[in-house]
């Protein structure tokens, strides 16, 4: 073999911090992790029902110095071998992001590193590749407590939104049926847990919308099924908890995977991904699973749970490509709640 | 001792290099504009104007608040992480000790620099200057401004008022405390940048990891929390 000096290694630390997860991660050459810390506040907000974004806040200050040397610890790197600096500028919790931003510009003016603010979202879709390595045309089915889009990617750093959610994420409709169910957060893992041992007995919608249409909506079967309760509540009866999460889920995941199936074939894709947080659902897996082994030509890949929740990795594997394709950011780099993944890194 | 300063912890965005006993570049603006996309270029500018260079300094000090909760967080976060990953010691000051230290160099006595905090409250604290030395009387904290007046009148001394936010409080201050009350030149209301580095210079070097600002209040839904918890407990 002999020649492996002359082997570029490319290093990029990621930082993610626009929800409850303060995290940060080295990645070489795109694909390897070398560190990936995150720190969870999931036990702190608990209490409050849901992320509350001024305590999300708080402790993203407490913890990001920490999460930044464990990670430089865990690689063993200096900031001199890093090639550049990938920061979630956004979509997520404004004052949250903050935080991750403004230590990326620290970092990067301290050790003079080129700086690269990346979509939330391309970080999700990029976690796939710390597991295999992308083939395009591709899609990716990204749901998430704050996102649920089809997205189509012809090459590297290209993003085509052809399919979203017009009113709450499928990971929201989790979360308030898993309340209506007076289960505790977050309640998508209880649902789902909970779905395994029913049977999709109920009768509830599905919102496919226009024909043709990859969009989503969740808005009415969550209503649906606090309806349901409701009367069942109003006549005395008792519905079976079980029962009722298996036939929410159903109904969701017979949504996703239908549209999904559909695109991948209209596309012509070769591989489908599944990224973001509800990726842990195991029936969504399950079903995925199932439809794609019957179909041809079509690679399916999911990622295991650590890298389908926030983590930094993803961002730094979305940063490896973005800095490779020339993208920098200066230092009035912003945090941007409502960032857009089509018009960014196109 | 090349020292940084970075104050962002209300509207003036502010900046400041000193070393040895000489202010060698100060940045100061006093606009509704966002910190987090102005500070850290304002830094390299003012930081490639000096002719420093980040490994040249030696210590960062931080306006650590009270002030507005984001805001204060954007220069804080910005000054650990530079005094981590640079390996030199990091400082807190409160913002409001900063208004204090310059307004009342050239006067004697009590000193209250004020910071608005809306439904009639202020972010407040009560210095002693005396010969070009201050002492904190009383600690920063939030109160009603006609409470904190009531207290101040009782000093039978005159007070000192320093902040960009009098004219929302002149009024009750003057018709309450009468003479007793004093106002600073507009000129001084801006916290200087320059003063926050001198306060910080031979301080005690806090735990860069755990630090953080000084918020004063709890975050709402933690208060609430606490209320509803400690009923419960009562029960
Ligand atoms: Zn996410």
């Amino acid at each position: 073999m002999g020649d492996n000096m002359s082997e570029k290694k490319q290093y990029i630390l990621g930082i993610e911090t626009s929800c409850d997860e303060t995290a940060v991660a080295i990645v070489k050459n795109g694909h390897e992790i070398v560190a990936n810390i995150v720190a969870s506040q999931i036990e702190s907000h608990k209490r409050f029902g849901g992320v509350v974004p001024e305590i999300a806040s708080r402790h993203h200050v407490e913890q990001i110095t920490i999460v930044i040397e464990e990670a430089m610890r865990v690689a063993e790197l200096q900031f001199s071998d890093l090639d550049a600096i990938a920061v979630t500028e956004g979509p997520g919790l404004v004052g949250a992001l903050l935080i991750g931003v403004n230590a990326a510009k620290a970092l990067s003016f301290a050790h003079g590193i080129p700086l690269v603010g990346i979509h939330h979202i391309a970080g999700h879709i990029y976690a796939n590749r710390l597991i295999k390595e992308m083939d395009f045309p591709l899609l990716s089915l990204v749901v998430s407590g704050g996102h649920t889009e089809l997205v189509y990617m012809k090459e590297h750093g290209h993003f085509e939104v052809i399919g979203e959610t017009r009113d709450d994420a499928a990971g929201e409709a989790y979360d308030k049926v898993a309340r209506t169910l007076k289960m505790p957060y977050p309640g998508g893992p209880h649902i789902d847990r909970l779905a395994a041992v029913g049977s999709p007995v109920i009768d509830l919608p599905r919102a496919w919308l226009e024909e043709g249409s990859y969009d989503f909506s969740f808005s009415g079967l969550k209503s649906a099924v606090i309806n349901t309760v409701h009367n069942a509540e109003q006549r005395g009866e008792v519905i079976a908890p079980e029962d009722l999460a298996a036939s929410f889920q159903q109904s969701v995941i017979d949504v996703l995977v239908t549209k999904t199936v559909r695109a991948a074939k209209q596309y012509s894709v070769k591989q489908v991904l599944l990224a973001g947080g509800v990726a842990a659902n195991k029936g969504l897996r399950s079903t995925l699973e199932k439809e794609f082994a019957a179909i041809e030509g079509v690679e399916l890949i999911i990622p295991p749970l650590s890298l389908c929740t926030d983590n930094a990795a993803m961002i730094a594997a979305a940063g490896s490509v973005m800095y490779e394709k020339g993208q920098r950011s200066d230092f009035t780099l912003n945090a941007n709640p409502g960032l857009d993944l089509s018009i960014h890194n196109s | 001792m090349k020292v940084l300063a970075i104050d962002t912890s209300n509207y003036p965005l502010g900046i400041a290099l000193i070393d040895d006993q000489q202010v060698i570049g100060e940045y100061i603006t006093n606009v509704k504009k966002n910190h987090s996309v102005r500070v850290m270029p304002a830094i390299e500018n003012l930081c490639r104007e000096c002719d420093i260079k980040p490994a040249d300094l030696e210590k960062i000090v931080v306006a650590e608040g009270p002030g507005s909760y984001t805001g204060v967080r954007i220069g804080v976060t910005i000054a650990k992480t530079l005094a981590w990953t640079l390996q030199i010691p990091l400082v807190g000051v409160s913002s409001i000790e900063v208004l204090a230290a310059s307004a009342a160099r050239y006067f004697s006595g009590y000193v209250a620099p004020l910071f608005d905090a809306r439904r009639g409250q202020v972010y407040t604290g009560l210095y002693r200057s005396q010969n070009g030395s201050l002492e904190t009387v009383k600690k920063d904290q939030l109160v009603l401004a006609t409470d904190w007046t009531e207290h101040l009148k009782e000093l039978s001394e005159p007070v000192l008022f320093v902040g960009n936010d009098l004219p929302i409080h002149r009024e009750v201050l003057a018709n309450m405390m009468g003479d007793q009350a004093r106002f600073a030149h507009y000129t001084e209301h801006n916290p200087r940048p320059g003063e926050l580095a001198h306060l910080g210079l031979h301080r005690e070097p806090v735990d860069i990891h755990t630090f953080v600002p000084n918020y004063i209040r709890l975050a709402e839904a933690e208060a609430k929390w606490l209320e509803g918890k400690k009923e419960n407990d009562a029960k």
